[in-house]
């Protein structure tokens, strides 16, 4: 499975990673041997076999639907680059 | 005598305290001391001393008012991928540079409810992607058997800074995460006991997302029964956790006194690799005979699908782990790039913010991710998955543990394997499958190779039986006898 120039610069942009020019071929060199290595599981039969949803046998438990936290404004802004009267302060991210 | 309280393992230190031979100060100045005595191995990168002095003082008055609790005064450090509130926490990455939470995890939130104190927060792979504590933006760790006069010796990872402290006895324990054998394989390199407890065993809430699926937290000590001691602490249900177990935690100080005798312990034909260096495989078959001698059943058992374990790894954990990253964008908390346009600021924050380990795998992962790609790899992962924990199923129905080695090979030289992803990520070969399949396992120190170096063999058990899991562990404990300590040992 060898990855294309264009597939690495098209996963750089989904995962929103900048990539020099002068990286494209050698990371797609990498990223194409990991996946031959990868390749293995081709061999696997797993025809009618249901993937893996949940790791331990359980079921998604429901809970209420009633406010358990909350009051606690100043420290979710604890860590804001910037906040101003209670709110993030953010570059313009909606154009 | 004061000065070698922070060679105390945590029963000792907590036996010490309870009958008035020293104080919680004496013991975290001790440790203190000892961690500032390891400075070159670069295992802590937030340091908490001071707030440890203060919390030491606070236990010693409870003490004096009767009120002392289980594990009062206990110093343990704590990997850096534990929110701590009020102490940085990082998870070796720039990208959370400065970052100070504002709420503690509930793991490290039950361990001091008991009494222990936070003394360090320790370096690890960045976002626990790695086999070796190289890729941190911290640096890496010095495993403390590195010798003197020859090259720095990596302490495995991603829990390498957790290893490495308790190994070179500044701290009695320490708390790590295990995705794919990220506390057992530096427990291996580092000689000390590394266990991952089965998956919701222990809440994953406040603890900065890897792989959300395979991500489990666990003790490093010195000792079966201290490993023992610390999850009987940290384990248990928690409602902010949607894959929490919700089952009653055994009591895994008595699962601990039994014997192994009737014991069936089996040994999976596909771990037997053409290219296990002789040491590994010479103690793994002194492992055998210990449990044999012991009046174990030992038994041959096959694991088919063994061999598929770490490519379907390299895509299941990559896989989540671009999922659980995309919050780092640069815009609300976090390292900041500056760009013109919102895009040109997220490509540049992550550009700059992670290292090329962690590019490297959100790159997998948005590929196995993509249109097109879902079914032929995502997908197709997830059923071998399930194919691995079939396997484990079945073996259990003839064994109640297995019994493997930990790791390939001991401690490498630093620098060795940076080049070449692939042969770094064969060291969690043995470590794997448990993961992918959720089983409890633990590493126990069981060796020396020819370097002097120390080698773990690695138990793994059934879905929420670690007590059987430690019993097994403690006669193998008991078989080793004491290993040589490492070079650097304060």
């Amino acid at each position: 499975m060898a990855l294309s120039d264009d597939d690495v610069r098209r996963v750089a942009e989904l995962v929103r990673i900048g990539l020099d020019e002068s990286e494209v071929k050698p990371l797609g060199e990498e990223l194409s041997r990991i996946f031959s290595w990868i390749e293995a599981l081709r061999e696997v039969d797993v025809a009618g076999v249901a993937p893996m949803t949940s790791v331990v046998e359980m079921q998604l438990r429901e809970r209420d639907d009633a406010v358990t936290d909350g009051d606690c404004r100043d420290q979710v802004l604890g860590n804001a680059p910037a906040a101003d009267d209670g709110h993030f302060v953010v570059p313009r991210v909606i154009e | 005598m004061a000065s070698d309280l922070n060679r105390l393992g945590v029963a000792e230190a907590a036996a010490r305290l309870a009958a008035g031979d020293c104080s919680a100060v004496e013991l975290v100045e001790a440790c203190i001391a000892a961690q500032e005595a390891a400075a070159n191995l670069n295992a802590v990168v937030a340091d908490t001393a001071e707030r440890a002095c203060a919390a030491a003082r606070h236990a010693d008055q409870r003490r004096h008012r009767n009120e002392a609790r289980p594990l009062e005064g206990i110093p343990v450090a704590v990997k850096d991928i534990f929110c701590t509130r009020g102490a940085p926490t990082t998870a070796g990455s720039r990208i959370l540079d400065g970052f100070v939470p504002e709420y503690e995890s509930t793991v490290s939130a039950k361990l001091w409810d008991t009494g222990a104190i936070l003394l360090g927060k320790t370096n690890m792979d960045e976002f626990a992607m790695g086999s070796s504590n190289e890729t941190s933006w911290w640096g890496p760790v010095r495993n403390p058997w590195s010798p003197a006069d020859g090259p720095s010796l990596v302490p495995g990872g991603s829990s390498g800074g957790s290893a490495a402290i308790v190994a070179a006895h500044a701290v009695p324990a320490a708390l790590g995460t295990d995705t794919g054998g990220s506390i057992r394989q530096p427990a291996s390199f580092c000689g000390v006991v590394g266990l991952k407890p089965t998956y919701g065993r222990c809440s994953r809430w406040g603890i900065i997302a890897f792989a959300s699926s395979l991500d489990q937290a666990g003790p490093l000590t010195r000792s079966v029964a201290d490993a023992a001691l610390i999850l009987q602490h940290i384990a248990g249900f928690d409602p902010k956790d949607s894959t929490s177990a919700d089952l009653p935690v055994p009591d895994l100080h008595s699962a601990l006194q039994g014997d192994v005798k009737g014991l069936r312990v089996g040994i999976p034909a596909e771990y037997r690799l053409d290219t296990l260096p002789v040491a590994v495989g010479d103690l793994w078959e002194q492992g055998i005979a210990w449990f044999r001698a012991a009046g174990a059943e030992l038994r041959d058992v096959s694991l088919p699908h063994t061999r598929y374990a770490l490519p379907a790894y390299y895509i299941v954990a990559p896989a989540e782990a671009s999922a659980n990253l995309a919050r780092y964008d640069g815009v609300r908390f976090g390292l900041r790039s500056a760009g013109k346009d919102p895009d040109e600021l997220y490509t540049r924050t992550r550009r700059e913010g992670f290292g090329e380990e962690v590019r490297r795998r959100i790159m997998i992962g948005g590929y196995v991710l993509s249109e097109g790609y879902y079914d032929a790899y995502y997908l197709r992962a997830q059923q071998v998955r399930t194919r691995i924990a079939e396997d484990f199923r079945t073996a259990f129905r003839e064994v109640d543990v297995l019994l493997t080695p930990t790791a390939p090979s001991s401690a490498f030289p630093e620098g060795a394997k940076t080049d070449d992803p692939l042969a770094m990520y064969v060291n969690d070969i043995f470590t794997v499958p448990a993961s992918l399949a959720g089983l409890p396992a633990i590493s126990v120190p069981a060796g020396l190779d020819d370097d002097r170096l120390p080698l773990g063999l690695q138990l793994i058990g059934q879905a929420f039986d670690e007590a059987t899991l430690l019993r097994a562990a403690a006669a193998l404990e008991n078989a080793v006898g004491t290993l040589q300590a490492p070079a650097v040992s304060a």
